[in-house]
């Protein structure tokens, strides 16, 4: 059979991804059937498209976020968004944040997950896995912790006791956060389960928020506002463990 | 309006995708993009012409930030490593899944970015080579020439890591 324009290699592309016309399409399938080495190519081409979708067509079927949100607004995306961007880059697939984020809201919903939540869980999933440095600070100092992180937030801080829950106190550390200081308390259980408590001080005006809840993979995390503080319980826990985790913590700051 | 944030949503699934496979399957990562490419959006879309392709409008806006991503971290050459580290880390513990998907997705991840882009968009989109060539603001000679060298690249990889494997295995 004779093939009046020849077969090129971008008519085999085209072929393997189903972007040529009829006629010419039957015209390369016949150039296949004559040439078994081209059409084991093809073959090998069709065979990675399909693999290429069993990979990943499974994140079609994947449940949205339950809180479908589109952002209203957006903050100004300074230099340390960038920074913070690149971390979650790099730290990505530690916990799969679904979303939960995203959609519908005020702007204060937008800033409470880029300045509360996001920083929040960031800093959990950093420090909890540690063996050998969980915190910067005993738990044993707590006096002197809680002095220095005030001074350095420039607030009163408290360190809620959450013994009555199985939590002892590990110790607590000074972050930056989005764009200003931030301080994370650790507590762990006897079965070794961490919880972290995230401050920070400002940033959303004087308010009062309820609590708001959010969940990624098995990375919960409980935040809310009050007055010029922002506090975000992450833990991986179940929903209503960490919230009366979180009652405790606010009836303690109350 | 709301026929338009709605149309967008509609895309969510086929955006996340798209970025997962992008990212290296990172699921933080991704849904940061999509993210991202949400916001950036919905506070355009004043600048989109109704009628126009939304889907190619929406890839357009990720492969900018994709780019830009790609951009900085090439710039910052000390976080490499660490990256590498947690991902090593954390991925151990699929070990056990599927072998011919994780061998793909590694696979994909070894390509460059620009022909991770042409790949996907074509293969997991389905999106004509104009409509790429468009949405990457790049000829479509290049998208085709990319494509194929992405796809002697991965035959490559596929080839040369199955018999590895295999010996490993047993």
């Amino acid at each position: 059979m004779s093939h009046h324009i020849p077969v090129t290699h971008a008519d085999l592309q085209a072929y393997v991804d189903g972007q040529l016309g009829a006629e010419r399409q039957r015209e390369v399938e016949s150039y296949l059937q004559q040439n078994p080495d081209t059409s084991t190519m093809v073959e090998d081409l069709l065979r990675i498209n399909k693999e290429i979708h069993k990979a990943y067509d499974p994140v079609l079927d994947e449940p949205l976020p339950e809180q479908l949100v589109i952002r209203q607004r957006k903050p100004s995306a300074g230099l340390l968004d960038v920074a913070a961007a690149i971390c979650w880059m790099m730290l990505g697939g530690v916990i799969g944040w679904q979303f939960s984020s995203m959609m519908v809201t005020t702007a204060p919903a937008d800033t409470l997950t880029a300045h509360l939540v996001k920083p929040a869980a960031f800093a959990h999933v950093v420090y909890t896995p540690e063996v050998r440095h969980p915190v910067e600070v005993s738990g044993d100092e707590q006096e002197h912790m809680v002095k220095w992180l005030s001074k350095r937030l420039k607030t009163t801080l408290r360190i809620p006791d959450l013994r009555s829950h199985g939590f002892e106190l590990v110790g607590g550390r000074l972050l930056p956060s989005t764009d200003r200081m931030a301080a994370q308390f650790m507590y762990q259980r006897e079965d070794g389960v961490r919880i972290t408590l995230y401050n920070r001080h400002g940033g959303w005006g004087d308010e009062q928020t309820s609590f708001q809840y959010t969940k990624q993979n098995n990375t919960a995390v409980f935040y809310w506002i009050d007055g010029p503080l922002g506090f975000a319980l992450v833990g991986n826990l179940d929903k209503l463990e960490l919230f009366k985790l979180s009652e405790t913590v606010y009836q303690q700051l109350n | 309006m709301p026929r338009y944030s709605e149309q967008v949503v509609s895309y969510i699934p086929h955006l996340r995708r798209y970025a997962r496979a992008l990212m290296g399957n990172d699921v933080l990562a991704a849904d940061d993009l999509v993210q991202d490419c949400l916001e950036r959006a919905l506070s355009r879309m004043h600048l989109w012409r109704k009628g126009s392709n939304l889907r190619a409008w929406l890839f357009t806006i990720m492969h900018n930030l994709y780019a830009n991503n790609m951009r900085k971290l090439s710039n910052a050459p000390q976080f490499v490593e660490m990256e590498m580290e947690s991902s090593i880390l954390y991925h151990e513990e699929d070990a056990g899944q599927e072998l011919e998907i994780r061998d793909m997705q590694q696979a994909i991840a070894k390509l460059t970015p620009d022909q991770r882009e042409v790949l996907l968009l074509v293969t997991l989109e389905g999106l004509q080579y104009r409509e790429v060539a468009k949405i990457l603001g790049m000829p479509e000679g290049t998208v085709m020439s990319k494509l194929s060298r992405a796809r002697n690249r991965l035959r490559t990889i596929m080839h040369m890591e199955k018999p590895k494997r295999l010996t490993r295995v047993k």
